[in-house]
């Protein structure tokens, strides 16, 4: 039997948990995105800060991605096994690209045009709205699409903490050393980094093309 | 530009006393600056790099404030004015034009018109004015992006979106500084004329003798922090402080070394 043989065949669970490890990376990522946009603003004006922020999200980014999961089973509120505790460890690993984009994007537009809209009378949050987001987006959007490719990697593992998602196919194969099974996990789920590596790829270029 | 421009009718536009801006480590940048600008005249500051020119600039719209002494803006010391509705009043350019590289010509111009909720189309006329009055034809420039402009439109561009709102001040940051030889002399010629007939209070910041004897009306040398004078173009080149020849030397072909006979 092939692997797309399998895969045909139990069709029906392939989408159950394709859709389980979408849900899995739509719900990190928007937490990843709700703390690391608003922090990675703020670091700009904080320079302290930003090398102990970053340098945790570092160290974060260092622990294999199975210890992580590990590590946070037994604690309190977010812990547990299950589809929460891996949304917690998975934000996690987001957390960096996007901080550490939003960052360097909002860091790296030109001061002399942060100075003229300064100089002409903007008010912070204006210059910080029409200025500097709109020119950091696609720097931002770059970090958000790297983040994202990783995120639907990395969940693949939350299976082992019984989380659901494409990972449960790669396990069961894993333990009846079983190719084809491995394969029909392994195989959606890189389709669907590459499905939003383009999409997110094809926005980014439309955003540093268009007028804000 | 309303409280701004109405307490300008009388007494000097601008005027420092004792101003003096340090650094956080306590290193004077302006020491001790007494200066009065009339309304309408156009001071050049001068100086070399590093004497204090662009600081002084940036205590008028308030991107500093002064460490000891103050600044009356129309009579009234800068720290009273509301920063935001100051600089409204006050037109800005620098060396890079600082243009918004996201937005077209148009919505550049249009900038400080629409922070003060102008409607939509008396932004669009006075964008049109504007740019026909520094030489931009608006139905060819109007839709472009910075980046589609050589560096003399895009100063240009500066100069119409620093006057958009009509403000009574107008702050000039070497402006034409990185500009080609007769680029320069173009903008240089068409920003005198300009100048003479709106009436602005224009302060204008250069290092080049030749640019601060055309344009203005007095010129202010600084010198490491400090006002060394102030003269009329005519009365500069003769003046006797040491560092004032020493600018009028760099007039001379090979100029600035007395000791090369």
């Amino acid at each position: 039997m092939n692997w797309y043989e399998f895969l045909l065949r139990n069709r029906s669970e392939v989408f159950e948990r394709s859709i389980e490890h979408i849900g899995l990376v739509a719900a990190s990522m928007a937490i990843s995105l709700a703390i690391g946009l608003p922090l990675g603003i703020t670091l700009v004006r904080r320079v302290k800060l930003h090398r102990w922020v970053i340098g945790a999200a570092n160290v974060v980014q260092t622990i294999p991605s199975l210890a992580l999961f590990g590590f946070l089973i037994p604690v309190p509120w977010i812990g547990g096994v299950g589809a929460s505790t891996a949304i917690v460890a998975l934000s996690l690993y987001a957390l960096l690209p996007i901080l550490q984009n939003t960052y360097t994007g909002i860091a790296e537009v030109d001061p002399a045009v942060i100075e003229s809209a300064r100089g002409m009378g903007m008010t912070p949050r204006q210059v910080l709205w029409q200025v500097q987001l709109p020119l950091a987006a696609p720097v931002l959007l770059a970090g958000i699409r790297v983040a994202t490719v990783l995120c639907i990697g990395v969940t693949t593992i939350a299976a082992a903490i019984g989380a659901g998602g494409l990972g449960v196919f790669i396990f069961r194969g894993v333990a009846m050393v079983n190719n084809q099974v491995i394969l029909a996990g392994a195989i959606p789920a890189a389709c669907l980094a590459i499905a939003a590596d383009i999409a997110l790829g094809f926005f980014q270029r439309g955003i540093a093309k268009n007028e804000w | 530009m309303t409280s701004l421009s109405v307490g300008i009718q009388d007494g000097y536009a601008l005027e420092f006393r004792a101003t003096t801006f340090r650094l956080p480590s306590g290193a004077p940048l302006i020491s001790g600056l007494n200066l009065s600008v009339a309304r309408g005249e156009t001071l050049v500051l001068l100086g070399r790099s590093g004497s204090g020119k662009t600081t002084t600039l940036k205590l008028i719209n308030r991107l500093l404030e002064p460490t000891e002494g103050e600044i009356l803006i129309s009579g009234r010391p800068s720290g009273s004015w509301d920063p935001i509705q100051l600089r409204r009043g006050i037109g800005y350019v620098i060396q890079d034009a600082g243009l918004f590289p996201h937005w077209t010509v148009e919505r550049n111009v249009g900038l400080v018109p629409k922070l003060e909720r102008w409607p939509e189309e008396r932004i669009q006329a006075r964008v049109r004015e504007m740019l026909s009055l520094v030489g931009l034809p608006p139905e060819v420039f109007a839709e472009r992006r910075p980046s589609g402009l050589s560096g003399g439109q895009k100063q240009r561009v500066g100069v119409a979106r620093a006057l958009a709102a009509d403000p009574p001040i107008l702050l000039m940051d070497e402006p034409f500084a990185a500009l080609d030889p007769i680029t320069r002399a173009d903008l240089q010629r068409e920003f005198r004329a300009l100048a003479l007939r709106l009436q602005k209070t224009i302060v204008f910041v250069t290092h080049d003798v030749r640019e601060a004897l055309f344009l203005g009306t007095r010129i202010a040398l600084l010198d490491h922090g400090r006002l060394v004078g102030v003269y009329a173009p005519a009365e500069f080149l003769t003046a006797p402080e040491p560092e004032i020849q020493a600018f009028a030397a760099s007039l001379e072909p090979g100029g600035g070394h007395k000791g090369v006979q």
